[in-house]
């Protein structure tokens, strides 16, 4: 009895205040979409509005549940978790229901399960359990080999499904190893290779592959110093590339652009590699790696997109990404979100007056486009409300995290506010055209019942483990 | 213990970083630039308009002269598009399959575009009942004109569709709209048009309607044009038009009581049915192209030097500033003579006095009378004496528009005194230098409508009312005010009945008489005739004449170009029409035969 008093005492009521502002904010945009001449009731499960509604009750049955239950099951079922995530997710791409060309959903009695939302979770214990073991006291290679591996497994279950924008967030726990220690550079590396990921299904090959090259001898100059020898390679490379692509034209040899390119790389990066050993030059091993292992990336994607997704997933790619859209053409659904955003001026048209995202001219306006709502009919007052209230929860769950005692909970709460933020930094910044469209929802705002659960359990473990930083050792 | 704590700080940094980074972006987007409000009115917002039916145009009996024919356009409405059999499709509107792949393309763009405009009545009527098949096409209802008699072209005018100009000075109207482009269409449009009416509609993505605007504040019924009565005589301007098709020339007839205009004939012209409608343009340019001008609009806009029945103004102006009198008589000798200058005349008895001058249409007396009036010893000059003489001839209407509601009057021209100064120098001319002006040639343009004017004014004893063609207009009071102005001319009522006398005898008279052939039995007639003198060919035929002489129902003025001396044709083309205006049946058969069965139309 006495233990549960303390739970209430200690749990940490700013963060629930602020939970709640969110869905109940969120849940009104929705119910502001789907409003209509013919409204009943709220419960009305014909509407968004209805069934959200049923979800956000299922969600705080889930949260005391949470509380009910020991708070030791957290850390000692994580594995156990993240095991039946994996599962699920091999379930879900054998048995799951293809909707929009992706292998995402499970259908069960009319309701639609997504295993992708419910493994962030599964991905978050497991990471949490595993760096916060005894033996890891310092971030080997070994460590990150590990970590890899947890955060690989559902990225690449989920990127076959197709659908990439949801398996680039795991891409985000790399924040948490950062903060447990993971040199920094690694993080900007994946930060480079994520945007070079997304870079190779948007722009055409040839010229990320310019932009690598470029790059490369723009860090040899940067390490070396050595402007002649920067020089030179410069005018290899070239002079090599020029004459690879004239002598496909002159002999008409008739290679793809794709293949000669590769031939003139290699044959200048082994003139260069030639020339460093005899200048020695430094590192330049180091560059030619990176830079091949870079040049294979959007070789990579470009196999698997073009040879091992069919057509139709293709297709769903290509939307998610804003390439492939609708008939209007590319850009016509970030500019009618702008338009929709744009129009609501500072104060908004007011509640249930928005006619840009009401009149379907904002896609999936209820879904991955809420955020149009809030900005249509609320205005530059509602938007920053929501910026300011994420940034508020982002910034406390980080004081959370770093008042634990332990380094499991801590180490989880780093992981919450990874996920948190990603999802609120891509889904905000890709309707106003600040970053392209990948269908990720916005915690706690968009419409779905998975994400709505997800995230909840998501927050609220951390609330558990964190109403007992106390007693716990 | 924990040697990576300040790194929180990294990643509290990083949320920072994006929060300000959403924000101001934000702020931009909302409170800054606002061209995104505009983008989403334009979305969202759909107007549906309504046209109503144009107004009928009846004559001055309340005959129907024009009235609408229903029209069908085909709409697309592209986000309702279903697949479909595009081949039967086809075929029934008779279009290739590459006109419906770009009309449906250009349905994304333009969503109030008509695909097909007009279709014809069979071809509606076939599509109409398949249209079910064709999800997305569907079918919008215009008013076309369509005419009784196919008369009265150029006065009744013709309908299109509105330009850019036409969008810029009018805010009423919108791309697809008809406008009057001519004659009573154009400057009636006002209330022919009646009012568009207008739906406004939000509309989601797929242009379905979602609800009314802001409540349908904006939302307004159509009124129906309203209809108009001109003043027109339908069997009159009928029976002008065939008398007139062999020839090149106007007609216009007035009642001088009213300034109404019973008959306004262009000839040759055109059947209105062709400017109707989607032939419109090809034929508009086939028009164009013809030689004998049928767009020309020659009762308003033909220029012609008045000859001889501008002999009476002058005679007017004579009597009235007294420098002759009824009686007084000049002698003719086959013409006038003042040093090297000739006017020649033709042969008649010798002296005359005013009214035989005028029923002899002697150039001689008319040349001496007008010298009376350049060199009268009132003025102190020739130019002062001219301008004199000019301000007369200007109170008749002449050389201004008369401001009818005619849309495309010419003013005529009457030369001022500094036109004369410029070719001679101040002072530098006289009474023999614009001796032509005596006998209505020279310096002197004025319209078939002017000269009719002038003939409405003689019959009315000095005074008019500008000429117009619209008697009532629906659900007005009345028309224009300009319309029941009287308009006194420079001359006394007095000083008419020696002139009056003169056209009388013109065509009653006996021997000298030189405008025999328009005499009527019964009804006296007053004319008088003229030669308009065309440099590039034969002269024009001109002839003025109203009629009763008591109490007169009609003046009208001829004009048959090319056709020599006045009395030939005009003379009896007046002749007829009055008497089948003033007794509704025309008895001289042999007349009108002679002049249905000759033909100068290709007469230069
Ligand atoms: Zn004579």
């Amino acid at each position: 009895m006495k233990r549960n008093i303390n739970i209430l005492e200690s749990i940490d009521w700013l963060t629930i205040g602020i939970y709640l502002l969110l869905v109940i904010f969120g849940w009104i945009n929705i119910f502001a979409v789907g409003y209509n001449d013919q409204f009943k009731n709220i419960f009305d499960l014909k509407y968004n509005y209805g069934t959200q509604l049923i979800w956000i009750l299922a969600s705080f049955a889930l949260i005391f549940i949470i509380f009910i239950l020991d708070h030791k099951v957290f850390p000692f079922f994580s594995y156990l978790l993240y095991g039946l995530s994996i599962l699920m997710l091999v379930a879900v791409f054998l048995f799951g229901t293809e909707v929009h060309g992706a292998k995402s959903w499970f259908r069960i009695a009319g309701f639609s399960i997504q295993p992708s939302e419910f493994a962030k979770i599964g991905t978050s214990l497991a990471l949490a359990k595993y760096l916060s073991g005894y033996n890891i006291t310092k971030f080997t290679f070994k460590t990150f080999a590990v970590c890899s591996a947890i955060i690989g497994m559902p990225f690449f279950l989920i990127l076959i499904q197709p659908d990439p924008g949801t398996a680039m967030v795991f891409i985000v726990f790399l924040l948490v190893l950062y903060r447990e220690g993971l040199p920094g550079w690694i993080l900007l590396m994946a930060a480079f290779i994520s945007g070079l990921f997304l870079f190779s299904l948007l722009i055409d090959i040839p010229n990320i592959v310019t932009g690598l090259i470029v790059l490369a001898l723009i860090a040899h100059y940067a390490i070396n110093r050595r402007f002649r020898v920067f020089l030179i390679s410069v005018l290899i490379c070239a002079a090599i590339f020029m004459a690879a692509f004239y002598a496909n034209q002159y002999f008409k040899l008739g290679y793809q652009k794709g293949l000669v390119v590769i031939v003139a790389l290699t044959v200048s990066g082994l003139i260069c590699l030639i020339l460093a050993l005899r200048y020695k030059i430094r590192h330049v091993l180091l560059t030619l790696t990176l830079l091949y292992g870079f040049i294979a990336i959007p070789y990579s994607v470009d196999f698997v997109f073009h040879r091992v997704l069919k057509p139709h997933q293709q297709k769903r790619v290509n939307i998610l990404l804003g390439k492939e859209l609708d008939p209007k053409g590319y850009g016509y659904n970030v500019n009618q979100s702008k338009i929709a955003i744009g129009s609501g001026g500072f104060s908004g048209k007011g509640f249930l007056e928005g006619t840009q995202t009401k009149f379907n001219f904002v896609p999936e306006q209820s879904t991955d486009f809420i955020f149009c709502t809030v900005g249509e009919e609320w205005g530059f007052i509602g938007t920053s409300l929501v910026i300011l209230l994420f940034t508020g929860l982002l910034i406390r769950i980080v004081f959370i995290a770093e008042r634990q005692r332990t380094r499991y909970v801590r180490i989880y709460a780093y992981l919450v506010v990874s996920v948190l933020f990603i999802h609120f930094a891509i889904n905000t910044a890709m309707t106003i055209g600040l970053f392209p469209v990948i269908g990720i929802p916005l915690p706690f705002f968009s419409y779905g019942g998975s994400s709505m659960m997800a995230f909840s359990i998501l927050l609220f473990i951390l609330m558990r483990l964190d109403a007992v930083r106390m007693v716990y050792l | 213990m924990d040697q990576f704590k300040e790194r929180k700080y990294s990643v509290g940094i990083i949320v920072l970083a994006v929060a300000l980074i959403l924000l101001v972006r934000l702020f931009y987007l909302q409170v800054i630039d606002t061209s995104y409000k505009l983008s989403a009115e334009n979305n969202s917002k759909r107007i549906d308009f309504e046209y109503p039916a144009r107004g009928l145009i009846y004559d001055r009996n309340n005959a129907l002269l024009v009235y609408n024919q229903p029209s069908y356009d085909l709409m697309i409405a592209p986000y309702e598009l279903k697949p479909f059999d595009s081949l039967e499709l086809c075929n029934i509107l008779k279009i290739s399959p590459q006109r419906l792949r770009e009309g449906i393309r250009n349905s994304y763009q333009k969503r109030r575009d008509p695909f097909v405009r007009q279709l014809s009545p069979e071809t509606y009527a076939v599509l109409q009942e398949k249209l079910y098949k064709f999800p997305g096409f569907y079918v919008k209802a215009r008013t076309l004109r369509k005419y009784e008699d196919e008369i009265a072209a150029h006065l009744l005018g013709y309908v299109g569709e509105v330009d850019d100009a036409n969008i810029a000075s009018d805010p009423y109207y919108s791309l697809g709209d008809y406008i009057g482009i001519s004659g009573i269409e154009k400057s009636y449009e006002k209330y022919l048009r009646g009012e568009k009416g207008q739906s406004v509609y939000l509309v989601d993505v797929h242009s379905r309607i979602m609800g009314a605007y802001q409540g349908g504040r904006f939302d307004r019924n159509a009124r129906v044009g309203q209809n108009i009565i001109c003043t027109i005589d339908a069997g009159l301007q009928k029976y002008g038009e065939k008398l007139m098709k062999n020839y090149k020339g106007s007609v216009v007839g007035i009642e001088p009581s009213t300034g109404e205009v019973l008959v306004l004939i262009s000839s040759p012209d055109y059947n209105p049915s062709l400017l109707i409608g989607r032939q419109r343009t090809v034929n508009y340019i086939l028009l164009q192209q013809d030689t004998l001008e049928p767009l020309f609009n020659r009762p308003l806009m033909a220029n012609y030097p008045p000859g001889s029945t501008f002999k009476t103004v002058n005679g007017l102006i004579a009597l009235q500033e007294k420098v002759i009198t009824p009686d007084t008589k000049f002698y003719c000798d086959l013409g006038y003579y003042y040093g090297r200058i000739k006017v020649a005349c033709h042969d008649h008895q010798s002296p005359l006095n005013f009214p035989q001058a005028v029923q002899n249409s002697c150039n001689a007396y008319f040349c001496n009378v007008f010298r009376n009036i350049i060199e009268d010893s009132k003025f102190n000059s020739v130019t002062e004496a001219y301008n004199n003489w000019r301000n007369h001839v200007l109170s008749f209407g002449f050389g201004n528009r008369l401001n009818s509601d005619f849309t495309n009057e010419l003013p005529g021209f009457i030369a001022p005194s500094s036109y004369y100064d410029k070719y001679y120098g101040k002072n530098g001319w006289k009474f023999l230098t614009i001796i032509s002006l005596a006998i209505g040639q020279g310096e002197l343009l004025i319209t078939p409508l002017q000269m009719a004017n002038m003939t409405a004014i003689i019959a009315n004893h000095g005074y008019y009312y500008t000429p117009h063609v619209v008697k009532e207009i629906q659900g007005q009071n009345s028309i224009d005010r300009r319309f029941t102005e009287k308009r006194f001319t420079t001359i006394d009522s007095a000083v008419f009945d020696p002139v009056i006398e003169g056209m009388d005898l013109a065509v009653n008279g006996g021997a000298g008489s030189t405008a025999y052939w328009a005499r009527l039995k019964d009804i006296i007639i007053c004319g008088k005739t003229g030669t308009a003198e065309n440099p590039h060919g034969e002269d024009h035929s001109l002839f003025i004449a109203f009629a009763p002489r008591e109490n007169p129902q009609i003046a009208l003025s001829v004009v048959v170009e090319n056709a020599g001396f006045g009395s030939s044709y005009a003379a009896p083309i007046a002749s007829l029409l009055i008497e089948k205006y003033l007794t509704d049946t025309v008895k001289r058969t042999w007349m009108e035969k002679r002049i249905l069965e000759t033909n100068l139309l290709n007469k230069r």
